[in-house]
């Protein structure tokens, strides 16, 4: 995953609260491979009515440029699946901004280089105000942790464990891995001291191999 | 004197590896479950041409797409294609499955416990966000993405930001016909849907005490419905008991050095937690939600609230909730017609949830068509056992096999568009069910009701004269 610092792009709202991971990608699309790119999933139900057609005055089919979303509180709540993710970057969306987020949708959003940037309600309802229903020019600057569309300029909450690597765009396991000797030694202290915290064995068939 | 410690710090502690500058700890993860939505995870191990690093630590379920009938030939492909995925990963990873036709299979937050994988003190992470389901016997459980389930894949650790502590005490004791699952669309209607944001739940309280292992299980289960992280329970006695003699469980000298190590886990006296909610039990009816959010919940006996008069920020989410699920605000909750029934879920699949619904429906029959899916297969075959099976068709409900099912509805067992299904399970999103489904959240026994009536009940006037 590439890292970014700033990103200037067009903002829209959704004015909704809750939306959720079901509605973000509907669990029927997720057992295509990420190859086949999940942004034509992005909240599947929500822009097509019950025939599959479009639906015309829904937000992302107005503006099919919009690559920062403004929502309400606790977007992404519900499930852990990352696909929800996928479907917002592969849609072109490189930044949420909305008053809280589902805490494993943040971690999965900063995971995938995707800004979960929190602002306050009263900032977010200002923000939807500005915007109405038309896409407004945005500029992200994550190192400044700051927001510019039009004249107005936000101050946006991002945690800086999450603002370092979005901008460095690490890959976890190379990080964790600088780490080898730390883990091997807790792991044979831990099997030392807690022997019950491994699974007793169960057979002597190789794992696996269990009724299959 | 050292500083009184809650349960969250012990286990914290004692899987903390290392802790950056920014606060965040790599964390000892003691077990690790993958199913068949993991595909994602092991896509990028293989990207790195990784390994699993501990295949001892990690096990395999088929549950989100197991087909409920005719298991030995699937016939739609993408579901078979989907568990086939999972099987050659095992494989090849040299992980144990528990497969389709394995006596051990089912969803896996029930076949954790059920196999002894979960214990106190331990630290669990799943791709699916219900893995706070585990916190019930004191561990640490928590949900996690494709890009994490790879890093523990990888590494058997994951880096994660230490969660404020929240208390909810619930005192008291619960009246008949109520269960876990009304105490905690209670708290989550009381709390929101965000209320518990950011949060590890320790549940307390002689309510909760009082709850067998099913019950803490459903409880927290649902934690994440309220925007916790995960949710927990001290271990005690009905911990150790349910434990005892599970396969994986530790036995002779391993057993008795855990049992004294999982008795250290409580919270200290005077621990303080960040936050702190107190319930009275006595005063909790069964719950049932109304709308597209598991905060949009309220006891059975009452009305559907007007939007207008609900707090600003909710009004408009009243408002959308209600036009998709074609109810009027005023209306009473009960006598709502539903078109069918679902039991089961990792909420509410087990033993104890499946006899609390045979007994409203022992020698009635259903109006309404109905599904009953155990949670694992080790639960059908006790039910079986129980003669539970034979009420369930006798009452007109389809007895089928143990998977998620109509909880999420990716093996094809859907609720259709527009159709309204009463749901021991824990999520009423839109579509959750299916496109279009509209889905009333409540207990198995509030469901067991609306089968017997065709409409939302009050279970407790059908438990007059019944042992509940
Ligand atoms: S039963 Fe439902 S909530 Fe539980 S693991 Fe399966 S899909 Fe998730």
């Amino acid at each position: 995953m590439a890292g970014w610092r700033t990103h200037a792009g067009r903002a829209i709202t959704l004015p909704h609260d809750n939306i959720d991971t079901d509605q973000l990608i509907p669990a029927r699309f997720m057992s295509a491979p990420r190859s086949e790119g999940y942004g034509k999933f992005l909240l599947h139900d929500l822009r097509h009515d019950a025939d599959g057609a479009e639906v015309p005055d829904f937000p992302l089919n107005r503006h099919d440029d919009a690559t920062i979303l403004v929502a309400g509180r606790n977007f992404g709540s519900g499930s852990s699946r990352e696909a929800a993710v996928y479907a917002l970057v592969d849609a072109g969306i490189t930044t949420v901004i909305a008053p809280s987020f589902g805490d494993i949708f943040a971690s999965n959003a900063v995971n995938n280089g995707l800004l979960p940037a929190r602002l306050s309600e009263r900032q977010v309802k200002q923000l939807m105000m500005h915007l109405g229903d038309q896409s407004g020019a945005a500029r992200i600057d994550i190192d400044a942790k700051e927001l510019r569309i039009g004249d107005h300029s936000f101050a946006f909450e991002l945690d800086d464990g999450w603002q370092t690597k979005l901008i460095n765009g690490w890959d976890d396991i190379d990080l964790t891995l600088a780490h080898r000797d730390q883990i091997h030694s807790f792991r044979d202290q831990r099997l030392k001291t807690s022997r019950w915290a491994w699974p007793t064995a169960q057979d002597q068939e190789p794992p696996g191999t269990r009724a299959q | 004197m050292t500083q009184p410690r809650t349960l969250l710090d012990k286990l914290w502690s004692a899987h903390e590896i290392l802790k950056r500058e920014d606060g965040t700890s790599l964390l000892w993860v003691d077990r690790h479950l993958v199913h068949e939505g993991s595909h994602h995870a092991f896509g990028k191990l293989a990207a790195r041409g990784a390994d699993v690093a501990a295949p001892d630590l990690t096990f395999a379920v088929v549950d989100h797409y197991a087909p409920t009938r005719q298991r030995e030939r699937i016939a739609d492909p993408q579901v078979s294609r989907m568990i086939d995925t999972l099987r050659n990963n095992a494989k090849q990873h040299r992980l144990q499955l528990f497969d389709l036709m394995d006596p051990g299979q089912g969803i896996v937050h029930v076949v954790g416990p059920e196999q002894g994988l979960t214990l106190p003190g331990l630290l669990i992470n799943c791709g699916d966000s219900h893995t706070s389901t585990h916190g019930a016997f004191g561990a640490l459980a928590f949900g996690i993405g494709a890009t994490e389930v790879a890093h523990v894949l990888a590494t058997q650790t994951i880096w994660q930001k230490k969660p404020k502590s929240m208390r909810i005490t619930v005192d008291g004791s619960l009246g008949p016909g109520v269960s876990a699952k009304d105490i905690a669309l209670n708290w989550i209607a009381r709390l929101g849907t965000g209320g518990a944001q950011g949060c590890a739940i320790e549940y307390a309280g002689s309510a909760v005490r009082d709850l067998s292992m099913e019950g803490r299980m459903t409880l927290c289960n649902l934690s994440i419905e309220g925007g916790a992280r995960l949710g927990m329970v001290a271990p005690d006695e009905v911990t150790f008991a349910y434990l005892k003699d599970r396969p994986y469980a530790p036995k002779g000298a391993d057993w008795d050095a855990g049992l004294e190590d999982w008795a250290n886990l409580p919270s200290d006296d005077g621990a303080e937690f960040d936050l702190e909610v107190t319930l009275h039990g006595d005063d909790i009816a069964p719950t049932v939600t109304w709308g597209t959010s598991p905060e949009q919940a309220l006891p059975v006996t009452e009305t559907i609230p007007d939007p207008a008069t609900l707090d600003p920020g909710k009004a408009d989410a009243a408002r959308a909730a209600l036009d998709y699920m074609d109810l009027p605000s005023g209306r009473a909750l009960e006598g709502i017609a539903v078109d069918q029934v679902f039991l089961g879920s990792c909420t509410n699949g087990r033993i104890e949830d499946l006899r609390a619904a045979a007994a409203v429906l022992a020698g009635r029959r259903a109006k309404v068509p109905g599904m009953v899916s155990p949670g694992s297969a080790q639960v059908k075959a006790q039910a079986e056992q129980e003669g539970l099976d034979r009420i369930f068709t006798e009452a007109g409900l389809d007895w089928v096999a143990s998977g998620c099912s109509m909880c999420v509805g990716m093996n094809g067992d859907l609720v259709a568009p527009g159709k309204r299904c009463a749901s021991s399970t824990n999520r009423n999103f839109r579509g959750r069910q299916g496109p279009g489904a509209r889905t009333h959240l409540m207990s198995p026994a509030m469901v067991a009701a609306a089968a017997v009536t065709g409409t939302i009940t009050d279970v407790r006037p059908l438990l007059h004269g019944r042992a509940a």
